[in-house]
């Protein structure tokens, strides 16, 4: 059994179903990919997993525990991490403001956890008292995901993390994602840059609408012709 | 040189420290209406009437402590009263909260709606205060009535021109600066103002954070009680307490938070400032400055008068029309109504 498990689930927003037996899972300490093309439901599998879905068949464990009815709010409490594809800033508070409204739910002292964000995020320390919307791009990620982390989940979810960044970019936030998950925290991200993604996953998820169709390593869905042929691009 | 003294003596006595004390009052007004609309996302139609209110139970309090022959000394009774009178007012707040609007946010309602369930607040609490008060005009400011009087300033000087400054003035700009202080320290500083500030941003990614929204909006709600009764009651210390008045009030601060960008709190006081300076300014006969400034032959004939004081309330809605068309956002970049 993985550290969080997303197992057959079904379900979707009104009364059609967007996930099919959909099964996703992540151990410490690892990075899972969910790839797929447009309207695979990507993006749903990951809002089901975090309880912004309600699911018709399938559960969710973390942990070993069943945490299938809990809100979001209380998967916070529990351990996840979320950070949304968009809107994911507080942009009229400042950067330190942001990481202090992600350590809300703490009622310690949690300033070595902001140092640890800095660390990750060097050039988040330079601009702490910045406001968070007139950062880059690239930098209000970094601010996004370090919100998230105050709160030291042992589950990090990204919805594609990497949205509208530059390719450099790009590579500096999966580096930042390598070091996160060397933490070992658990790291389930959906992406569209498929091919980057599946670099640095050990565990990638191929959907297609709704439905599990290639699950293996990282490495291994590089290698397979047919993923390559008709997700990756050749 | 005189007569430029006196000319200033004169603009100061009759724009500048009035626009001082209405604009404060205005500001305050304002600062309620923002945050409710920063946190809640609705205009709230109710906030003269509760003004209204709020300044009601002070007021009432007040004849309580006169007849149990207790005052303030120098200043106001109204003062010891105020802090009872903001409790009531809080507490109306909270159950029309829970009575009314909590039921829209259940249903996640348009904000259209909560500003017309928000007039129908609007006539209960002024039907409440009607009912408790009457709709005559209440006069209970006691206490010095003048800091500083015409003929003090006069023998002090030297100068022909009178400066007067009236208690309730004094108290309207100390009180608004200390009010407007803590307001800013509390969102800036705390933990419940930032998860106030936060809520307001963006609050899908509050409710993530586990910021209780339940808790945010009571705050709000005690914050814009409170803002509102203080306004009111140093307005009705000011001029009168007259329930329409309060009402009419309205216009006004509307225009003071949407020119400084509604949703912004320092747009608020800016706003409140701009619409009283606009107001006083347009209102006021020249006559006597022009003729104390320009040579003799100069002098004007008519009042230059731009506006009569009936009038006044043209002003408010020349801004918000002016400041709706060409800049919506206000001042300091609100959010668009």
């Amino acid at each position: 059994m993985s550290f969080l498990a997303g197992t057959n689930m079904t379900g979707g927003y009104g009364a059609a179903d967007i996930l099919h037996d959909c099964t996703i899972a992540v151990d410490k300490g690892e990075i899972a990919v969910i790839v797929g093309p447009n309207g695979a439901g990507k993006s749903t599998a990951m809002k089901a997993v975090f309880g912004m879905l309600k699911l018709r068949q399938g559960s969710v464990t973390l942990d070993g525990r069943d945490i299938t009815n809990l809100t979001p709010q209380d998967r916070v409490q529990s351990g996840m991490g979320f950070v949304p594809q968009t809107n994911n800033v507080f942009v009229n508070m400042s950067v330190e403001e942001n990481l202090e409204m992600g350590a809300y739910i703490r009622d310690d002292d949690f300033s070595g956890t902001m140092d640890r964000v800095f660390d990750l995020f060097p050039i988040l320390k330079e601009k702490r008292s910045q406001p968070a919307g007139q950062l880059s791009g690239g930098q209000r990620q970094q601010v996004a995901v370090g919100r998230a982390l105050m709160t030291q989940p042992k589950v990090l979810m990204l919805d594609e993390p990497t949205a509208g960044v530059s390719p450099i970019v790009m590579d500096e936030l999966f580096d930042n994602i390598l070091e996160i998950a060397a933490l070992g925290i658990a790291i389930l991200m959906v992406e569209q840059n498929a091919r980057q993604a599946l670099n640095i996953a050990d565990k990638g998820y191929v959907l297609v609408q709704g439905a599990n169709r290639y699950t293996d390593t990282g490495e291994a869905l590089m290698a397979n012709p047919e993923v390559r042929k008709t997700f990756l691009g050749g | 040189m005189t007569d430029i003294l006196n000319a200033l003596v004169l603009l100061s006595n009759f724009v500048l420290i009035p626009a001082l004390s209405y604009g404060s009052q205005l500001a305050l007004g304002a600062l309620g209406v923002t945050l409710i609309y920063a946190v809640l996302r609705f205009s709230n139609f109710a906030h003269g009437d509760m003004m209204a209110l709020g300044t009601m139970a002070t007021i009432m309090i007040t004849w309580g402590l006169h007849a149990m022959g207790v005052s303030f000394g120098p200043l106001p009774t109204a003062l010891l009263a105020l802090p009872f009178g903001i409790l009531i007012a809080m507490a109306v707040a909270l159950v029309t909260d829970r009575a009314v609007y909590r039921f829209y946010r259940k249903q996640r309602s348009a904000p259209v709606v909560f500003v017309m369930a928000s007039v129908g607040v609007m006539f209960m609490y002024n039907a409440i205060t009607r009912i408790f008060i009457g709709t005559g005009d209440q006069r209970f400011a006691d206490g010095e009535r003048f800091v500083l009087k015409v003929n003090e300033f006069k023998e002090l000087t030297g100068l022909d021109q009178g400066l007067a400054i009236r208690t309730s003035q004094l108290i309207t700009v100390v009180v608004m600066v200390a009010v407007v202080a803590f307001v800013f320290w509390f969102l800036q500083k705390t933990r419940t103002g930032k998860a106030m500030r936060a809520y307001s941003d963006n609050e899908d990614l509050a409710l993530l954070s586990g910021i209780n929204p339940d808790r945010v909006v009571r705050i709000t709600w005690i914050l814009a009680a409170a803002l509102a009764t203080i306004a009111g009651v140093l307005y009705g210390l000011d001029k009168s307490f007259r329930p329409f008045v309060y009402f009419q009030l309205l216009l006004p601060i509307f225009a003071s938070a949407i020119v400084g960008g509604i949703g912004q709190p320092l747009g608020a006081i800016a706003g409140g400032f701009i619409v009283a300076f606009s107001e006083v300014m347009v209102t006021y006969a020249w006559k006597g400055f022009i003729t104390l400034i320009v040579p003799a032959d100069m002098a004007p004939e008519g009042l230059v008068q731009l506006l009569g004081t009936d009038y006044k309330f043209a002003v408010s809605f020349i801004i918000l029309v002016v400041v709706l068309l060409v800049r919506p956002t206000g001042i300091f970049k609100g959010r668009v109504i």
